[in-house]
């Protein structure tokens, strides 16, 4: 008879294990804290502007650091407006490059063209800022904003959304840097789901004659409709969080206008030109909850953009 | 009165020449955006911009402890943000098949993942920079590698789920222990996807100024002290092109240019290294 095999290697890598199991685990733990840090962490922050203001912080467009009157409602309407006309133009132009790409192009033609597209989305938000101020926003106004106004300023209601000088700067040419900004990040969406649908369910579309748009718009996009909605609110959710690019072109006004040529503000770039001059703890509070404020809305459209994608997703492999 | 066929084909062209110009309307901006950044930014590059400092508006100097402070915040958030990123990324691909932290972890990450900045910037100004009292460069690092952590996670865990399940088996099959298959196999054979991961990781830093702003500020002169203020090329850019001197604003495209070229180059990089894993599978 041997001797039976000592058990200590064993038992030794056994603790190992479970040293390195749990420290990945403590590391996935940190990842999951940083969040509920985030939210606490800024409730702690607001607390003297939510006890002062309650509810009517958020419907009040007051913002006078003097008496120390805070309303976050010019912020918000700010932030909304520019991200809306951001998707209005990026998700008509996201489906056509996304179309492009995946219909269209000569197979050597799309992996340079989506690399060039995807680019545009690693240019620091700085630099449209900077170029959007400078060099966007004197060409908009001498040649784009005097055209709209001809065109539309005339027609009730309609017309109020072009009133006032064409100065360049503004909530317009904010919406618009905005769009050229999310496009790279809805059409590499698109393009993604629009690959995964089945060959055989185009194939069957062109085989009984339809033309590539039917093809696209009766077959791909009804079969990929929940993954373009989740592309959507995936730059949606930049769009709103967007910063630097936005406080050099939206002209930072506290006030309330139905033109679109007027200057505004939006929740990102009150908190980047102010937070630092902020003096007085009401003043920070109000801003740190402009902050909550933001987090919340981006929480909410980045989670159900999450769950939309990942029910397509789930749908992947049924036969339907 | 059109036949429906030609009105079809017609439907047709249209909308496919209309898919082309939004093609051609993306790459656009693109081409706008960078002649001007060469346009503007080519003629303030020279040797003076990687050896003087920042100048007092009115005279000539260069981006040095800007370009420095930048580097020096961009690498300490990458080794502070890397480790976790990889070792909770490893979690979510090797251990999380139960339980509910491993999807709720996911989830939070690909939020976080394109979370607003300026909010990360808030988070550690009230937690770090409000307690210790004053603007830090440690406050910026922080603040960075918290942008660092969710892409890294992301990948690693995207890279890992790439590995073969016959390489671990195997690698168990020889009676390996489970820290020894993680480290010595699944992460080496996805090295190359974790260093994109990375590399995408510090490009996504690189160009960052909103987490900055209430974190690191600005500093005028030349400091390597982490614990005051320090420069960095994105708020110097962000102030120089806000003022209305011009030697500013010539500075602030060419730190413009500097960074446009720095991230889109470590992009291209990442791509690059990407591929070539992927052609060798």
């Amino acid at each position: 008879m041997s001797k039976p095999l000592s058990t200590a290697p064993l038992n030794r890598h056994y603790l190992f294990d479970q040293i390195f199991r749990y420290s990945t685990l403590f590391f996935a733990f940190l990842v999951f804290s940083l969040l509920v840090g985030i939210i606490t962490s800024l409730v702690i922050g607001s607390v003297p502007a939510i006890k002062e203001f309650g509810l009517g912080f958020l419907f009040s467009a007051e913002w006078n650091p003097v008496t120390e009157k805070f309303g976050a409602l010019v912020p918000i309407v700010g932030t909304l407006v520019t991200s809306i006309i951001a998707l209005a133009i990026g998700i008509p132009v996201s489906f056509g490059i996304a179309l492009f790409l995946t219909e269209m192009s000569p197979p050597w033609l799309r992996r340079p063209l989506g690399t060039a597209v995807e680019l545009l989305a690693g240019i620091p938000s700085i630099i449209y800022g900077m170029w959007g101020l400078f060099v966007f926003a004197p060409v908009f106004a001498e040649h784009v904003q005097p055209w709209l106004k001809n065109a539309f300023g005339d027609i009730p209601f309609i017309g109020l959304l072009f009133e006032g000088a064409p100065m360049g700067i503004g909530m317009l040419t904010a919406g618009i840097i905005l769009a050229i900004m999310v496009i790279p990040f809805i059409s590499a969406v698109m393009r993604d789901v629009f690959e995964i649908v089945p060959p055989m369910l185009k194939e069957s579309a062109y085989g009984l004659g339809a033309t590539t748009w039917e093809v696209v718009w009766n077959v791909v996009l009804p079969y990929t409709k929940i993954g373009v909605v989740g592309g959507v609110m995936l730059g949606l959710g930049r769009a709103l969080g967007e910063t630097m690019a936005v406080t050099f072109v939206i002209g930072n006004a506290h006030q309330l206008h139905a033109s679109l040529f007027k200057p505004g503000n939006s929740i990102a770039s009150a908190l980047a030109n102010e937070f630092t001059e902020a003096d007085g703890e009401l003043y920070t509070a109000s801003l740190i909850e402009l902050g909550l404020i933001l987090f919340c809305i981006t929480f909410v459209v980045l989670a159900s953009s999450k769950i939309l994608l990942a029910q397509l997703k789930k749908r992947e492999g049924k036969v339907t | 009165m059109l036949s429906i066929y030609t009105r079809r084909r017609i439907i047709n062209a249209f909308n496919l020449t209309a898919s082309m110009l939004a093609m051609a309307f993306g790459l656009f901006w693109l081409t706008w955006i960078l002649f001007t950044l060469l346009q503007k930014g080519l003629g303030g590059v020279s040797i003076a911009l990687f050896t003087q400092m920042t100048p007092p508006p009115g005279s000539a100097g260069g981006l040095l402890n800007a370009i420095a402070g930048s580097m020096m915040m961009a690498t300490l958030a990458t080794l502070i943000g890397t480790p976790i990123g990889i070792m909770a990324g490893t979690y979510l691909a090797e251990f999380g098949q139960r339980g509910w932290l491993a999807p709720t972890t996911r989830f939070i990450n690909d939020i976080l993942l394109s979370a607003p900045s300026i909010v990360i910037g808030l988070f550690i100004y009230t937690v770090y920079v409000a307690k210790v009292g004053h603007f830090s460069g440690w406050g910026g690092t922080l603040a960075l590698s918290l942008i660092v952590i969710p892409v890294v996670v992301r990948t690693t865990e995207d890279m890992l789920r790439l590995v073969p399940n016959g390489l671990r088996e195997a690698a168990a099959a020889l009676g390996a222990p489970q820290w020894k298959v993680v480290t010595l196999v699944t992460w080496r054979a996805s090295k190359a996807g974790m260093v994109t991961g990375v590399l995408l990781a510090v490009a996504r830093i690189s160009g960052e100024t909103a987490p900055l702003l209430f974190t690191a500020l600005n500093n005028q002169f030349w400091s390597a002290d982490m614990n005051r203020p320090l420069a960095n090329l994105p708020v110097v850019i962000f102030q120089f092109a806000m003022s209305p001197y011009e030697d500013w604003q010539n500075l602030a495209w060419a730190g413009a240019l500097l960074i446009t070229i720095s991230v889109l180059g470590l992009n291209i990089l990442a791509r690059v290294m990407f591929r070539k894993k992927s052609s060798f599978n």
